[in-house]
């Protein structure tokens, strides 16, 4: 039998699945919750005014939600799979300790689903007040849908609601592991990172047709209208991400110690940007005194723990990967919050966006970039936690499926995930195209565009 | 009946719905694959894209259901299941992900070419899925799980004639129950052409489940005997209310009564599960694992429950407006045939 000749119990094929098939359908979930918002603001906007811009943007903003809804849905069903077939350790043991958020995420889930199939295809038939209701189930649900989802990861890094006996699970509260301490923090953070996700990538989308000369009214409310929502969100994230470092350091010295790459227990410690971990030491980084020590404890003087607090077996063992992917994710950070504020200050100056077209360049990678901040971040929290897949409870290594031939089943993900990729970006760039944007929409552009 | 029989009881009610509803959804992929050239085919696949847009996700959510219910219910269960069963279950996922995205693409895109491709993945994918599913089930059907993780065989634990024999039945089922319910579909719409050729398809796909079923007991009874008797014993009126029902929904479909017809293949395939389930009752994993000793504490099943009770009262009106609102605006109904079924 070929598989069985294969390596036994393999974590780092299990891992590099489940990172790759997370990190692949965590952009089209940010879609699936950010996106419903966007629709229903536009047609709300569109229903209130008449105005025919609004009413198209809304009705094509609905059929890319269509398609990524679907596209996320079974990306979603793939994760729910892998629990399993990749970490039949954990869940076999702990699958009931975090169960009970998924049950209620499979709800939402279901509202989600059946509301998206009676907003787009009713979008003819029902009037048009009763449609607006219908999708506001499928926003609401999406955000929570997001914070149960986001529970369950947070319960890996600060585990609660359960009690031990000799190795033996004896006792579970549920709502406990459902509510343990990293869950306000990590669920805000992250749902606020979905809808920038939105808003700047949709914005992005305008911002690239408007530098190729598209400067028409449907083109600047296309991007005007997302990178609001975008700009007001990025100072909140920030707040909600300093509110979530705390956390860290309070709950998960190590991670902190990793994402700075701090090597000793250090009283004042030094706030570093970028630079390069190796033989203990973080090396070339920018240091910013006391920096670190303020920013977590608010103290100039307080005391970090460092690296060498954990035994060597328990540290994070690529703590570049981890330092620097924080890193990226703050830097990103704050420069949305500066290309929010330049927008913020145009407005307030001559009540439109900034003129230059270095503007439209910024909010053209600016998609890109805030994608980039959201993966960095999850990077940062999933390998920092390292080598634990329930921190300080059990080992990735235990959690692995212990079947052979776990490798092929990673390749074939990679392998799938790219051509998913390529037709993805395939046909949304051929929906874009297909159905050309009149210069001046009309009432029958909005009418007749098809939103299934 | 206890909190644990009753986590069990729902996530039975979850399978039987993932495969009265996706199962449909299933096969109406099925019947787009066999439906011919793009000329020709072109009538049955709009009905198709038609009848199941709406409702596919929706009736999709059903498997990610059972899976959090397995886990959160009865995690050895899961754990043991999930990692013998990865390869037929990696490649269900992939059957999941290229229907449900090929199925979105093709409606997004206009020209010909681009349709076959989308269309061709979707249709393809809508049969292995099944088909993969059905051996997993036929795996806990045939005692070839172990209780402990990762234990059985990753390859003869589900390559095995039993599992082979219940996916290609998953595969018949989900194609006989989408043409019953096209046919109804397609008297909505009034295309006569089209209430022949589904009506033709769900009788032939109808003899031929019953004949794979007839076919499927007696591998049973050479591969998984204990499975074999239970059926034969606790199972057997489920296993009488099945072949009946069967039979009448084939009479139904001869007569035209459509959506009776519908009811009774339902109820067909509904008795044939739950005869499964009362067979091996009140073992999860023949001989291996019982409900009991599988259960989650009595806390999380407490409050699961609870909150399922709670999200039905959302969802049932929801899914009844989501259906009601798609089978009452089809095309207008062309006169022709008397809907006699209503």
């Amino acid at each position: 039998m070929i598989l069985a000749a294969g390596a036994a119990a393999d974590p780092v094929a299990a891992r590099s699945q489940m990172g790759f098939s997370l990190g692949w359908h965590i952009i089209l979930a940010c879609f699936g919750v950010g996106l419903p918002g966007l629709v229903l603001f536009t047609e709300w906007r569109g229903l209130r005014t008449g105005d025919p811009v609004l009413r198209l943007l809304a009705r094509r903003w609905a059929k890319a939600l269509g398609l990524l809804f679907a596209v996320g849905a079974v990306s979603g069903t793939i994760l729910s799979i892998e629990m399993g077939v990749l970490w039949s350790g954990l869940m076999s043991r702990w699958g009931q300790v975090i169960g009970l958020p998924f049950a209620i995420e499979g709800i939402a889930f279901f509202v989600e689903a059946i509301f998206l199939g009676i907003y787009l295809y009713g979008w003819d038939r029902l009037p048009p007040r009763v449609h607006l209701l219908s999708g506001i189930p499928i926003f609401v649900a999406g955000v929570a849908s997001a914070f149960f989802v986001v529970t369950a990861n947070a319960w890996m890094n600060t585990p609660a609601g359960y009690t031990l006996h000799d190795g033996r699970l004896t006792g579970v509260d549920p709502w406990a592991a459902m509510f343990n301490p990293a869950t306000g923090p990590e669920t805000v953070h992250m749902i606020l990172a979905a809808l920038m996700v939105t808003g700047f990538g949709t914005a992005s989308v305008y911002a690239v047709a408007m530098l190729r000369g598209r400067r028409d009214r449907y083109h600047r409310l296309g991007m005007l209208i997302p990178l609001t929502a975008g700009a007001i969100l990025a100072p909140l994230q920030i707040v909600a991400g300093d509110f979530a470092a705390r956390l860290v350091a309070d709950h998960q010295p190590a991670k902190l110690a990793a994402m700075e790459g701090l090597s000793r227990t250090t009283a004042g410690a030094p706030e570093s940007l970028g630079g390069w971990y190796s033989g203990g030491e973080l090396h070339y980084a920018l240091r910013i005194p006391n920096g670190l020590s303020l920013l977590a404890r608010l103290n100039p003087h307080a005391t970090i723990t460092g690296l060498n607090s954990v035994p060597p077996a328990d540290r994070p063992p690529l703590v570049n990967v981890v330092h620097l992917s924080f890193d990226l994710m703050v830097a990103i950070g704050f420069g949305l919050l500066a290309l929010g504020l330049w927008l913020a200050w145009a407005w307030w100056r001559h009540r439109d966006t900034p003129r230059t077209a270095w503007f439209l360049r910024a909010v053209a990678v600016s998609g890109v970039a805030a994608v980039a901040a959201m993966e960095a971040g999850w990077v940062t929290t999933e390998v920092g936690r390292q080598p634990w897949i329930v921190y300080r409870v059990l080992r990735v290594a235990d959690a692995v499926n212990p079947q052979p031939g776990i490798q092929y089943g990673y390749w074939a993900v990679v392998a799938i995930y790219a051509v998913l990729t390529v037709v993805t970006i395939a046909v949304l760039r051929h929906m874009t195209k297909s159905v050309a944007i009149p210069a001046a929409p009309q009432d029958a552009d909005a009418e007749s565009y098809t939103v299934t | 009946m206890n909190l644990a029989n009753a986590a069990a009881a729902v996530l039975w009610i979850g399978v039987t719905a993932y495969a009265l509803f996706a199962g449909a959804d299933f096969g109406a992929g099925f019947w787009d694959l066999v439906a011919g050239g793009a000329r020709r085919g072109a009538p049955q696949r709009a009905l198709i894209e038609h009848s199941i847009g709406p409702v596919w996700e929706a009736n999709h959510v059903w498997l990610i259901f059972v899976l959090v219910m397995m886990w959160t219910g009865f995690p050895p269960l899961f754990g043991a299941v999930a990692s013998t069963l990865w390869i037929p279950l990696t490649c269900a996922a992939f059957g999941v992900i290229a229907r449900g995205s090929a199925f979105a693409f093709r409606k997004s895109v206009t020209a010909v070419w681009q349709r076959r491709i989308f269309g061709a993945a979707f249709a393809f994918s809508s049969v292995i899925t099944p088909f993969f599913l059905g051996t997993v089930a036929g795996a806990v059907a045939a005692g070839r799980v172990p209780a402990a993780v990762g234990a059985g065989n990753a390859i003869t634990s589900w390559w095995n004639p039993v599992s082979v024999m219940t996916g290609v039945l998953c595969v018949v089922v989900c194609a006989y129950l989408a043409a019953v319910y096209l046919t109804g579909d397609a008297r909505r719409a009034g295309d006569q052409d089209l209430i022949a050729r589904f009506r033709w398809r769900a009788l032939a796909a109808g003899a031929v489940a019953g004949v794979a079923a007839a076919a499927g007991i007696a591998v049973l009874h050479g591969d998984a005997p204990g499975l074999a008797h239970g059926l034969a014993n606790r199972g057997l009126p489920l296993v009488i209310v099945s072949a009946v029902a069967g039979l009448a929904a084939l009479v139904l479909l001869w007569r035209g009564w459509f959506v009776a017809a519908r009811g009774a293949a339902a109820a067909a395939v509904t008795a044939v599960l739950w005869a499964w389930a009362l067979a091996q009752y009140p073992f999860l994993l023949r001989g291996r694992l019982t409900i009991a000793a599988a259960a989650a504490q009595h806390s999380v099943l407490m409050a699961t429950l609870i909150c399922l009770a709670a999200g039905a009262v959302l969802l049932i009106p929801s899914l009844t407006w989501l259906y009601v609102l798609f089978q009452r605006s089809g095309p207008p109904p062309a006169r022709g045939v008397p809907d006699r079924g209503r």
